[in-house]
């Protein structure tokens, strides 16, 4: 007869919190150390900031009436090349299959990885914010700090739905191409929001408060969305 | 070998009544009844029923494509089954015996890019354990270094392995599931690898490794069981389920 095993050290479901904040403490080392999502990223809105630049000459007004969609399409755009990284690494060596056969929950992932994007666009946003004022001579005459909320409900609207969808396309052969073909149409209302609200604030001749409150209902239901929906996706074989 | 299985199942399942846990330390850890699983039209697995028992080292034997593979992942819940049921411990639900298992696949499961510590903190929060001496003492009994400072992308294959095995024997899991575990691995480290099982195998979880290697299981292996063209044709309690025809079925029979 064999020895009895120990007590168990382990817990049968652990809690969100704890393996979110590791998920996402391993997940931003592990850019820190590669510095791949952010890399390309400020790389590529860098490029289409002086692209655009270069192709028109805009006056103040002008700037400030299209800004907006600039500035916001740029971002989407680099979002999507940090997007596709997210599941990548979890790919490789097949270690999202550790995650799988562990009691943690589903949903500590999806938060991470989306928290840890949007820690990442955040980041671009405050790099390449700057760079567009100086190219584009823009200076809101709406309230500024407005703008900081914009970018934060925004760049939560593109992060939750791209994270979701970067998820549903790993298992694809071409994912690089599926997750724009999933991700933009669904962000167009919350892209919309985003561009008015923007332009809005910058050109300070209408009220953002509707824009915001769209792109605020946008996030929450989109959220609560791909909470429920996450665990299947997961997995999914 | 039922008595290690049952102290576990009492001290987990505190708030069940003491008739299911009477009737759960009984049965065996792993339940396959007329399991198939398809891919396409291939069939990996065709109507698998075995049982694996408590606290015995099972080495899974058979060529390339007969299905060991496929079944080590039915087992650990990551393929569900197009047919047929995988019983747990007593339960049918993965989800609720994912504490209790472990799994090392043909991949090293690893981020190459941590070092071995900076891996097993992150998988040992997984499983709500935050305490750091279990994972340097899980390093230390595969023989590496827990002040290793190297990232693991950087290991050669054979460290690789040995920490995929300290991955898997953190958590001290009840059931290991191994896909070839000694690939790659040089003999001296595969005998060492092949103690700590025996040793799993004797503190009660139950070990199943799929090897091309089955000398060097030839003493600790407690039952060879042998598959071929996606049925277990030796060991296990097998028992060989109908073939069904694409008549009965809305998944085709298939053809290797």
């Amino acid at each position: 007869m064999s020895a009895a095993i120990q007590s168990p050290v382990t817990e049968p479901r652990p809690g969100l919190w704890p393996v979110l904040r590791a998920t996402l403490g391993k997940d931003l080392r592990l850019e820190w150390r590669s510095k791949d999502a952010i890399n390309s990223m400020l790389f590529f809105a860098l490029l289409v900031v002086v692209v655009f630049s270069f192709s028109f000459d805009p006056t103040a007004e002008e700037s400030r009436r299209i800004a907006g969609g600039l500035i916001w399409v740029s971002f989407l755009f680099a979002a999507v090349v940090a997007l596709n990284q997210t599941w990548a690494r979890e790919l490789h060596n097949q270690v999202l299959d550790a995650y799988r056969v562990s009691p943690a929950p589903a949903n500590s992932l999806f938060l991470a990885k989306a928290i840890g994007n949007f820690l990442f666009v955040g980041v671009l946003e405050a790099v390449m914010a700057p760079l567009f004022l100086v190219f584009y001579n823009l200076r809101p005459i709406g309230p500024a700090w407005q703008l900081l909320l914009v970018a934060a409900l925004g760049t939560w609207a593109l992060v939750v739905n791209g994270t979701f969808f970067a998820a549903i396309s790993i298992r694809t052969r071409s994912r690089e191409v599926m997750l724009p073909l999933i991700l933009f149409p669904i962000s167009i209302p919350a892209l919309y929001s985003m561009v008015a609200a923007t332009a809005a604030i910058l050109a300070g001749d209408a009220s953002p408060a509707y824009w915001m409150k769209l792109l605020a209902v946008y996030d929450v239901v989109f959220t609560t969305a791909c909470l429920l929906l996450f665990e299947m996706v997961l997995n999914a074989e | 070998m039922v008595e290690a299985s049952g102290d576990r199942q009492i001290s987990d399942a505190s708030s069940d009544s003491v008739s299911t846990t009477i009737v759960n330390s009984l049965t065996p850890p792993v339940v396959l009844r007329e399991v198939s699983r398809y891919f396409g039209r291939f069939a990996a697995l065709r109507t698998v029923s075995a049982e694996f028992e408590a606290a015995r080292l099972y080495a899974i034997l058979g060529e390339n494509g007969a299905g060991k593979s496929t079944l080590l992942r039915l087992i650990a819940g990551l393929t569900p089954p197009s047919r047929g049921t995988v019983t747990l411990f007593g339960s049918e639900r993965p989800a609720s015996v994912r504490h209790r298992l472990a799994y090392m696949a043909h991949a090293s499961l690893l981020y190459d890019e941590l070092d071995a510590m900076e891996n097993l903190r992150y998988f040992a929060e997984l499983y709500g354990m935050h305490d750091l001496g279990a994972c340097a003492h899980s390093l230390r009994k595969v023989g590496l270094d827990p002040a290793l400072k190297r990232r693991v992308g950087q290991y050669s294959q054979g460290m690789r392995q040995r920490l995929s095995l300290a991955r898997a024997l953190l958590h001290q899991p009840e059931l290991l599931l191994l896909d070839e575990p000694f690939s790659n691995v040089d003999i001296s480290s595969a005998r060492e690898m092949v103690r700590l099982l025996a040793n799993s195998r004797d503190n009660g979880c139950t070990v199943l490794v799929v090897t091309h290697q089955p000398a060097l299981l030839e003493t600790a292996a407690d039952e060879l069981v042998q598959m071929a063209a996606g049925r277990i044709v030796q060991g296990a309690k097998a028992q060989m389920g109908p073939v069904i025809s694409p008549a009965q079925s809305s998944t085709p029979e298939v053809v290797r």
